[in-house]
């Protein structure tokens, strides 16, 4: 792009975002509640993107004996700390009173991760969220009850522990984390896939468009869930399995659109006139007719990443999904179901869905109304 | 004068914070036809589209519209349709949208009658049949159940017109009614439409941009120009003695000049034989060519260097597929050698070699531009393509030396085309043309969708850029008048065949073929055919044919 960039001395020079996509902007900002839903995704996203950093059962810094370490991300030997074999467990007492004597410690504000099960609860199952316990109830597993310097704010199961005495906060910061970043490289892999093959079909048309469409036709009819059961059956669905294995069908979607842009593209009189210069047809395609299929393709892609969110949700409650143990949104909501007893399970995790989707909703509402030619050029 | 039909006094429009119309003032009598003349975006057609209040709803009107004693401005929505379709009634421009394409005539004429008058079916099919027969289509009966796409574009125009016509309005809004339309058909619609008027004696608003179609119909005018009415008066008086400065520029305004001479010794640079393009016509499941449209139908042509060969016939006579063929933008058959390269042998990529030479410019000047792209990424992806060598500061310094030629200033290459004018767009889209340095260039009708006085500008670079480069161009056009003021020689094209051929000079002082002789009659004479003598007949001048 550097031959078409403008030389610094011009008075006229303009930003990075042609006229066109600055009125776009502000049409998606003068839609105060996706623009709103905007900020509050993000900043969702931001947060959970940090979860190390905010539910761990490992302090973020450590000062021991005039030595920095970092155990939220790098696995320290116990002998390290004087200790004998395996991994350190910070929040023992051992640990604790250790760390104290030779220095100091830095906790993240909830001290259990996604996996940790908290060995002082009285037997096993849910308890409810702490809010809901007066400070004796929630003290209860500590020796020195109420009293006790553990039972502090950071060591509270806010929204109540799972079946396996997993803190629910942390396996919502983690499942949320993992959700959306399965959503949006799905989401991205597949619009590419999508894109690709769309403006293949659209700009040469003929039989490269009638044989693919046929392709797309027998392929959608194949039963991807019957699928996924046979292939979970066989291989343990690891993140990028499910991912590729949703890939697969999911690149479809974008096809349609992509194609019939580039159909009623290709006849414009300006892609003749590309034609007539001589640019090469992948020229043509990228810088001529790609941008009128990016309008449709970031209309849908807020509702795509939507849908796939739900999807890995869907796949998880049904067991078919990431592997046992990973915390994820469907995961809340099976617990939620298996512990019908604990309703802060299944509450926890439709908020959490419901939260994600209408923000979701709401950001590509604004996207679909900022793209509009009859509001962009009004 | 009389009690005037209509009164519009004081009309400003506003959308937003453009200003469309201000403080228009104009009057029509009963039975009188008043012309509206501007160029584009002189605010007639908004002021036409106002007195039905048909305007979106982000235009504000004010001032007053005085029809029969009823100000339509302030009137409520069930008065205005009693008005519309009934008392007053429109025509539009393109009849190719006008009509709902899914519905038959029979339904759309019968609509307008069965909402004023309430007509039964039987009723209205009878009505339908004599207003199709009045507005003269040929055997009405077995058009009824007709689809818009069934009829060519002058019986669209007459269904739209009986459409406008079935409840015998007492004012007909005719916006561009002719437009659309081939020249020949053109005199036609006019013809209908000024015996009709007689007849039933209804006022006409007539808009138009056609200085030639005012001087032939209408009875006063009123010259419009960036929303105001600047001049108003009798067709003689204005056309005679024009006031107002821009009155002047409009009449002054048409192509004028001849060709630059031509040197017959030159050397042939382009030469086609027997050349064909036909588009098979597929039927059944098993998609088997049952025929062909033969769009281009066996032609042979020369151009020499230097001069320019105008092609001229109306829509569908196949001269713009000529034109594509020539440059291998659509598949043909027969030989095209253009400056000694057999054309037809090469691949697609072996081509591109070639395309620095030949270039086109194009009719649409809207269509022709990209719009997410900068008038530099615009005229510099040639350069990219043919000269890569170029570095970043070369290849910018010819894009504004292209710019310059074309009469642009440097600055404009950062702007986007829709924020230029249709004739600077149509600038920018020769100087992509012409930053290659081409030696052949095909003008595809690169004047029609511009206005009268920017056509002449445009025309007049077109001949600058020729004489200082010495281009070759194949000037393909309807415009008679155009060619007129470009081309050395001519051709004239029907039905994708070759109906006539020759010096410029000679076809247009001594039309050989009947279908010339009538397009130069539809062309430079617009006439109204009279059938009673009632209408005029405009004789223009007797052309000084180019020597």
């Amino acid at each position: 792009m550097s031959a078409h960039a403008a030389p610094a001395q011009s008075p006229v020079r303009r930003g990075w975002l042609s006229p066109l996509n600055r009125r776009r902007w502000d049409n998606f900002r003068a839609n105060r509640r996706g623009w709103w839903s905007l900020w509050l995704f993000l900043a969702m996203f931001v947060l959970t993107l940090g979860s190390e950093l905010i539910a761990n059962d490992r302090p973020i810094v450590v000062s021991y004996k005039g030595e920095l370490l970092f155990p939220a991300f790098v696995d320290y030997p116990e002998t390290r700390f004087g200790g004998f074999l395996g991994m350190p467990i910070y929040t023992s007492d051992f640990m604790v009173k250790e760390i104290a004597d030779n220095g100091w410690a830095i906790w993240p504000p909830i001290h259990f991760s996604y996996n940790t099960r908290d060995g002082l609860q009285p037997g096993s199952g849910a308890t409810p969220p702490s809010w809901l316990l007066s400070r004796d109830e929630a003290c209860a597993r500590y020796p020195l009850e109420a009293d006790d310097p553990n039972c502090n704010w950071s060591n509270f199961h806010w929204l109540g522990t799972d079946g396996e005495a997993h803190d629910v906060l942390a396996r919502l910061l983690y499942g949320m984390r993992i959700s959306i970043l399965f959503g949006f490289t799905l989401t991205i892999l597949s619009s590419v896939v999508g894109l690709v093959a769309g403006a293949v079909q659209g700009y040469f048309g003929g039989w490269v468009d009638l044989v693919f469409q046929r392709f797309i036709e027998i392929w959608t009819s194949i039963p991807a869930l019957y699928l996924l059961l046979i292939i979970s059956s066989v291989i343990a669905p690891t993140f990028w399995v499910l991912l590729g294995i949703l890939l697969l069908f999911s690149w479809v979607s974008l096809v349609g659109i992509v194609r019939a842009e580039f159909l009623r593209g290709r006849n414009f009189e300006y892609i003749t006139a590309a034609r007539a210069l001589g640019v090469s047809n992948a020229t043509i395609m990228l810088r001529h007719l790609l941008p009128n299929a990016m309008v449709a393709t970031l209309t849908f892609m807020p509702f795509i990443l939507s849908g796939s969110v739900v999807t890995l949700t869907s796949l998880d409650l049904l067991g078919l999904g990431l592997e046992a143990g990973t915390p994820s949104l469907g995961d809340l909501l099976f617990q939620g179901k298996e512990n019908l007893q604990a309703p802060w399970l299944g509450l926890t995790g439709f908020f959490a869905i419901a939260i994600i989707m209408t923000l979701l909703v709401f950001i590509g509402e604004a996207v679909r109304d900022a793209f509009d030619p009859r509001k962009a050029f009004a | 004068m009389t009690v005037p039909l209509l009164s519009v006094r004081d009309l400003s429009i506003t959308f937003g914070a453009n200003t469309a119309t201000r403080n228009i003032c104009f009057d029509i009598a009963p039975g009188e036809t008043l012309a509206l003349v501007g160029e584009s975006g002189s605010g007639k057609s908004v002021t036409a589209l106002s007195i039905l209040r048909l305007l979106p709803p982000s235009a504000r009107l004010t001032g007053e519209i005085v029809f029969k004693g009823q100000d339509l401005v302030t009137a409520p929505p069930a008065e205005l349709r009693a008005v519309r379709g009934n008392d007053i009634s429109m025509i539009f421009q393109e009849p190719m949208s006008s009509l709902n394409p899914v519905h038959t005539i029979e339904r759309q004429i019968g609509e307008v009658l069965a909402v004023h008058r309430g007509l039964r079916p039987n009723a209205a099919r009878a009505r339908t049949l004599e207003l199709l027969d009045a507005v003269g289509i040929a055997d009405p009966r077995s058009r009824l159940a007709a689809y818009p796409h069934q009829l060519s574009g002058g019986q669209r125009q007459r269904v739209m017109i009986a459409m406008a016509l079935a409840n015998e309005p007492d004012l007909l809004v005719a916006d561009e009614p002719t437009t659309a339309l081939d020249v020949t058909v053109q005199a036609q619609i006019l013809t209908l439409l000024k015996s009709l008027q007689q007849r039933l004696g209804m006022a006409m608003l007539f808009i138009t941009h056609d200085l030639g179609i005012v001087r032939s119909i209408a009875d006063r005018v009123c010259v419009m120009t960036n929303g105001d009415i600047v001049e108003t008066g009798p067709v003689s008086t204005i056309f005679a003695t024009p006031q107002h400065a821009y009155t002047r520029h409009l009449l002054a305004a048409e192509p004028k000049g001849t060709p630059p001479v031509s040197n017959p010794d030159a050397p042939t640079i382009v030469d086609v034989h027997d050349l064909k393009v036909w588009f098979p016509i597929k039927r059944g499941i098993l998609r088997r060519t049952t025929g062909h449209i033969r769009a281009v139908d066996g032609v042979d042509l020369t151009i020499r260097q230097g001069e320019t060969l105008g092609v001229v016939g109306e829509s569908g006579s196949g001269k713009s597929t000529l034109g594509y063929a020539l440059l291998r933008l659509v598949p043909s058959t027969g030989t095209i050698v253009v400056l000694g390269n057999a054309l037809q042998q090469r691949s697609w990529k072996a081509m591109r070699a070639l395309r620095a030479d030949l270039q086109i410019v194009f009719q649409d000047p809207f269509g022709s531009l990209s719009p997410r792209l900068s008038v530099d990424q615009i005229i510099g992806e040639g350069l990219a393509v043919h000269r890569p060598h170029l570095t970043a500061a070369e290849r910018d310094a010819r894009v504004v030396t292209a710019l310059g030629e074309v009469g642009l200033p440097p600055e404009s290459r950062y702007r986007y085309p829709h924020e230029f004018s249709g004739g600077q767009r149509q600038r920018i889209a020769i100087a992509r043309a012409m930053v290659l340095e081409p030696k052949f260039v095909v003008l595809d009708e690169p004047t029609s969708a511009l206005d009268v006085s920017i056509q002449a500008q445009v025309v007049d670079l077109l001949r600058e850029l020729q004489r200082r480069h010495g281009l070759t161009y194949m000037f393909i056009s309807h415009d008679l008048k155009v060619v007129r003021a470009l081309a050395n020689r001519l051709i004239v094209m029907r039905n994708g065949k070759i109906v006539e051929q020759g010096e410029a000079a000679d076809i247009f002082s001594a039309p050989q073929s009947d279908y010339t002789r009538t397009l130069m009659a539809a062309a430079f004479n617009v006439a109204v055919l009279a059938p009673d003598g009632l209408p005029r007949t405009v004789e223009q001048p007797p052309t000084v044919a180019p020597s």
